[in-house]
């Protein structure tokens, strides 16, 4: 098993004081669905939010330790963020469409990127309507605006934006956190499949769909990663009491 | 007396909702009023004649070509450099500035930059514009006069809705690879434009409409012919409007009211197209 993002001894405070990390050290394997779970305000977005430099548009106070993406320091000031962005695909809690059309959304990041030709975009927009699960949905409405979808569709939607930049790396927070149940499979169906291609890694919006989607589960309290293994062991054997205690509803 | 308490109370609200709605009905009246009058005593001045041709008998007879034009001319000069300027240092203040002492001045120099009364204005761009730099009397300067007086109306619209789209949009646009001015570009700008235009054409009608700004630093009483560059001086709707109506003895009154009639026809127009604007917008808003 191949490492594709490996935390080096990670801290990070806001300048608000709001959310923390304390010295983080965690391996990502590739081509896995790895979660992210544990209470609210434990440090799981935050950490999302370092991988692809996201953080950046927010006041950090202090900052320590590295973060390696196939080997390279993804915190060292000198990084091209623009292209770590296209490496590193981002879905947020809340669907947020962009006001384009569909077509519009999915083709966004690959013009930013330079593509102009349009049988380049159109294969985009195909292979990761595809791959998300929509195409069927969304083929004969292509120039349809993005927000004429339903909720879940504008999930799967903001799933297949990222994909078509052919990331190497997906960063889920809390995907599904809005959707019904029915939209919420598709999504976990997804997910299954692209992890054939992709690193995954989620924030799952239950313990529930941490336990059903993992590969590999990371448990965060507070700012602190507490346990981390491989997906069944964890949820079925926890080494740690509070891990246990979490998982079995007892706080959280 | 007890029972009749909550009639009395049922009569008291009808006839405080009634009194309130009939407040709220008499603001509209003297708009009204004002439109009706302006058009029943100007109407009859209007005439092609009146519309495209000069002034003569020491303007008691003719048209109002040249105050037309001249209106035209110093709105579209001060377009020219209230709008990239205002809409610049909204993008500004909106998307890049953090809160600092520095932008706090910034803003409060702005609020206070709209209480100026208008013959503020007009000294100082005679003192800056027409004399220490040596524009004279001309459509320059007076644009540039109307563009300093029309730059807090455009900033603050355009900030006010620059900052009304979602910031969702611009941390989806960053995580796709966008850099923050490619955000702007092609997501808030396209998103805000409507919000920015309404603002944009409100600030531009008070520049067409004021005459204390252009009093000194571009107006002319009488010129016989059309300006030529922007270095002449112009004659305006709403300076011509005051000299007719106080400065020219015996003074037919519907030249007077035919040109407030073209000055509030003009004002309206634009009001009406950025009510437009702003509506087909909200119709089309996708948030």
């Amino acid at each position: 098993m191949v490492d594709k993002v490996v935390i080096e001894n990670l801290s990070l405070q806001y300048a608000d004081g709001t959310e923390s990390l304390r010295g983080i050290n965690l391996s990502i394997p590739e081509k896995a669905v790895t979660v992210l779970f544990g209470p609210a305000g434990g440090g799981k977005s935050t950490l999302l939010r370092c991988l692809n430099r996201l953080n950046d548009l927010t006041e950090v106070k202090a900052s320590a330790g590295r973060i390696l993406i196939d080997g390279k320091d993804v915190l060292d000031p000198q990084t091209d963020v623009i292209a770590l962005r296209r490496k590193v695909g981002m879905v947020f809690a809340r669907p947020v469409v962009l006001p384009l059309s569909i077509r519009g959304n999915l083709t966004y990041g690959l013009e930013l990127a330079g593509e102009k030709r349009r049988s380049k975009l159109d294969e985009a927009v195909e292979r990761s309507l595809k791959l998300a699960a929509l195409w069927e949905e969304a083929k004969d409405r292509l120039d349809d605006p993005a927000i004429a979808l339903s909720g879940g569709q504008q999930q799967r939607l903001c799933l297949a934006r990222s994909l078509a930049l052919q990331p190497d790396i997906i960063l889920l927070d809390e995907p599904t956190s809005g959707l019904d149940p029915i939209s919420t499979g598709k999504v976990e169906a997804a997910l299954q499949e692209l992890k054939k291609e992709y690193t995954i890694i989620l924030v799952p919006h239950s313990v529930q769909q941490a336990g059903r989607t993992s590969d590999y589960a990371a448990f965060f309290l507070q700012g602190e990663l507490i346990e981390y293994g491989e997906g069944k062991s964890l949820f079925t054997a926890p080494k740690e009491k509070r891990t246990e205690d979490y998982i079995t509803g007892r706080f959280g | 007396m007890k029972g009749a308490l909550p009639i009395n109370r049922h009569v008291a609200q009808r006839v405080g909702f009634t009194a309130i709605t009939l407040m709220a009905f008499a603001t509209v009246l003297p708009i009204v009023a004002v439109v009706i009058y302006i058009l029943i005593q100007g109407l009859p001045a209007i005439s092609l004649e009146f519309l495209t041709g000069f002034p003569h008998d020491g303007m008691r007879a003719g048209g109002i070509l040249p105050a037309i034009i001249g209106t035209i001319y110093l709105t579209v000069g001060t377009a020219i450099f209230s709008v990239p300027l205002g809409i610049a240092a909204a993008i500004y203040l909106s998307e890049y500035a953090s809160d600092t002492p520095l932008t706090r001045t910034i803003r409060i120099a702005i609020i206070n930059l709209a209480g100026i009364p208008s013959v503020v204005y007009g000294l100082f761009g005679l003192g800056l514009f027409v004399l220490f730099l040596n524009f004279g009397t001309s459509i320059l300067a007076a644009s540039l006069t109307l563009s300093i007086m029309t730059l807090p109306v455009i900033i603050s619209t355009a900030e006010e809705s620059l900052r009304s789209v979602p910031q969702a949009f611009r941390t989806v646009s960053i995580s796709l690879g966008a850099t923050r001015w490619q955000t702007i570009r092609r997501i808030v700008l396209k998103e805000a434009l409507p919000g920015i235009l309404t603002g944009v054409i409100l600030g531009l009608e008070r520049a067409a409409g004021e005459t204390a700004p252009i009093l000194f630093t571009g107006a002319a009483f009488f010129l016989p012919r059309l300006p030529h560059t922007p270095f002449d001086a112009t004659m305006a709707l709403p300076y011509h409007l005051f000299v007719i109506s106080t400065q020219v003895p015996e003074m037919p009154i519907q030249i007077q009211y035919g040109t407030a009639l073209v000055l509030l026809v003009f004002v309206l127009t634009m009001n009406l197209i950025a009510t437009v604007i702003r509506s087909r917008a909200r119709a089309k808003r996708q948030w």
